[in-house]
């Protein structure tokens, strides 16, 4: 009870702020769950790093310069490397991405900016159903159309088309989500100027979302770069260089499939290789996309 | 720019709306605007209804009225604005500008807004775009200017708006950088950039403290010199303070705003014909 001087007032013998039983209660609670929430995200976060470790660890002994350089060599012969799988699937993701990012970006800027009513709901809900689609689904499609029919033989654009399906719909929801997000004033105040609604999203919409949208793009392309099954009934893969797309290509999910079901150790080892090269691949896509878009709001 | 600059002409109301590029030649006494019988409906649900007023060239007209009555969705519908919304706004009855229907069948609402601006409630400059390029935005996104235009515009648009002085030292700032009254300001150069012929403000201070208020205020009573200005405001003493005429917009039980009386500020203030209105400047409700 502190000393009230020459107050005229009197402290109450009980301060009103003293902490009761409920208080301690809730403080309680409120401890409880927030570590909770703490041991879920560092547990999320972990997985991250379990896998990371475990494939440097597992993988590092493979990488050498020749394993960036060298074709594949068959099982005996020693070194050898995986070049003509990292060039294909560069090469794969760069066509996919010719394809993907025009369709998936026009379709999310016209659910966000364009489509009313009913119409945007079917597209999204159709957006979502070629989302849900087993990648190995899309594999089967592109393969009896391209493969069987159109090219007639695996090829390096039929992996490329099945890619781009798999990268569209993402790119359409994470576009449309972060155009909503641009403040709808915006629009306004360049509306209100007489500026031509193509206009208003081309240079106001658009810019202001810039650095969203690109996440979004890595994202799928960074998804569509890993996937395996869809290349193995399109693209087959290719011991050999080849930057023809009407010709089987190589690509490191493949090579990474065929080195890890083989049963011999060294093709092991490659295997862990490849799925380091394939991890920092993506790693280094990502960091570039961050610095082109560094400093910008989100 | 000034007044002394506009070359006299006749006004003539069959003539189309006239060429932006002769904008300072304008149309002798200003430009007028006259609302007939608007209604203007959100969906299904009607908002505003059985509109008619003129609105005087070279004067400031206020609209006033409780929240809900209807004010914003009235001065949105003088430059084609409440359309914009998703979902089925519509408008129905006409609006004239110099005598030309802006709801005309062959009417681009994208040409009305280049001729009727618009200042919003909250101060609204592109976060990404320096005040430079905030002011000239409307102009770069609709043609090619020249660099000297562009530099022209800036100074002129800036000094119509009171704001040169304190911002021409870094027009390379970041327009969100300054503060809520002078982005207000700023808002109103971009839209005066435009050359247009009517300013529509809708609640251009209520984000504002009272002496930003002052600032925006003697600013309106300056343009309007040269412009039509049409005002919303939930504040009756703005009103009293910058309006040369005033109308009252009230909703009834059914949430339709409709207007009870239109007339001169001083009129509208001291000997309001409608006890409505008289019941609403007195304070006893709204």
């Amino acid at each position: 009870m502190a000393d009230t001087g020459t107050l005229p007032y009197k402290a109450s013998p009980v301060s009103p702020l003293a902490p009761d039983r409920r208080y301690l209660a809730r403080k309680f609670h409120g401890r409880f769950m927030a570590g909770l929430i703490t041991v879920a995200a560092l547990v999320g976060v972990s997985v991250l790093w379990l896998i990371l470790g475990y494939v440097i660890v597992r993988g590092a002994p493979a990488i050498n310069l020749d394993f960036f350089t060298q074709r594949p060599l068959p099982y005996g012969e020693v070194g050898g490397g995986i070049a003509p799988s990292i060039t294909g699937t560069l090469l794969i993701l760069a066509v996919a991405a010719l394809i993907g990012v025009p369709v998936g970006l026009g379709c999310g800027i016209y659910l966000a900016e364009y489509g009313r009513g009913s119409v945007v709901e079917v597209i999204r809900f159709c957006s979502d159903l070629v989302a849900g689609v087993p990648s190995i689904v899309v594999g089967v499609f592109v393969w009896a159309l391209l493969v069987r029919h159109v090219v007639g033989n695996f090829s390096g654009i039929a992996g490329a088309v099945s890619l781009a399906i798999i990268m569209i719909p993402i790119i359409v929801r994470t576009v449309e989500a972060v155009l909503l997000l641009v403040p709808y004033t915006l629009r306004e105040a360049a509306l209100a100027l007489g500026v031509p609604k193509w206009r208003v999203v081309i240079s106001v919409v658009l810019p202001s979302a810039k650095a969203g949208i690109i996440t979004g793009l890595v994202l799928a392309i960074a998804r569509a770069g890993g996937e395996t099954a869809p290349l193995l009934l399109t693209t087959l893969g290719n011991q050999f260089f080849s930057w023809n797309l009407l010709e089987p290509i190589g690509a490191i999910p493949i090579q990474l499939y065929n080195y890890a079901v083989a049963p011999y150790p060294d093709w092991h080892t490659k295997a862990w290789g490849a799925a380091l090269v394939l991890i920092s691949v993506i790693g280094v896509l990502s960091t570039l996309a961050r610095v082109a878009t560094w400093g910008q709001s989100r | 720019m000034t007044m002394s600059e506009q070359v006299p002409g006749t006004h003539n109301a069959t003539q189309p709306v006239p060429d932006r590029n002769n904008a300072t030649t304008g149309t002798a006494g200003g430009h007028w605007m006259q609302v007939r019988d608007v209604a203007a409906y959100y969906g299904d649900r009607m908002a505003i209804s059985e509109i008619s007023m003129t609105i005087k060239p070279r004067s400031t007209t206020a609209i006033i009225g409780p929240s809900g009555c209807g004010k914003s969705t009235f001065i949105r519908c003088l430059n084609r604005m409440h359309e914009v919304g998703l979902g089925n706004n519509r408008v129905t009855g006409s609006v004239l500008l110099d005598g030309h229907d802006i709801y005309g069948r062959s009417i681009d609402p994208v040409q009305v807004r280049r001729y009727i601006g618009m200042v919003f409630q909250r101060p609204n400059p592109f976060p990404s775009m320096s005040i430079y390029d905030n002011v000239v935005a409307g102009i770069k996104l609709t043609r090619s200017p020249s660099r000297t235009e562009l530099d022209e515009t800036v100074e002129r648009c800036l000094n119509q708006a009171a704001l040169w002085d304190e911002v021409k030292d870094k027009l390379k700032a970041s327009g969100a950088s300054l503060s809520g009254g002078q982005q207000q300001r700023l808002c109103i150069a971009r839209s005066l950039a435009m050359q247009p012929h009517v300013l529509l403000m809708d609640e251009p201070c209520s984000a504002l403290d009272p002496i930003a208020t002052y600032k925006i205020e003697t600013l309106i009573n300056e343009l309007k010199r040269q412009y039509t200005i049409v005002i919303v405001t939930h504040n009756m003493q703005q009103a009293s303070r910058v309006a040369d005429e005033t109308a009252f917009f009230l909703a009834g039980e059914e949430r339709i705003g409709k207007l009870v009386e239109f007339g001169p500020t001083n009129q509208l203030f001291t000997n309001p014909t409608d006890p409505r209105t008289e019941a609403y400047i007195t304070g006893r409700f709204g």
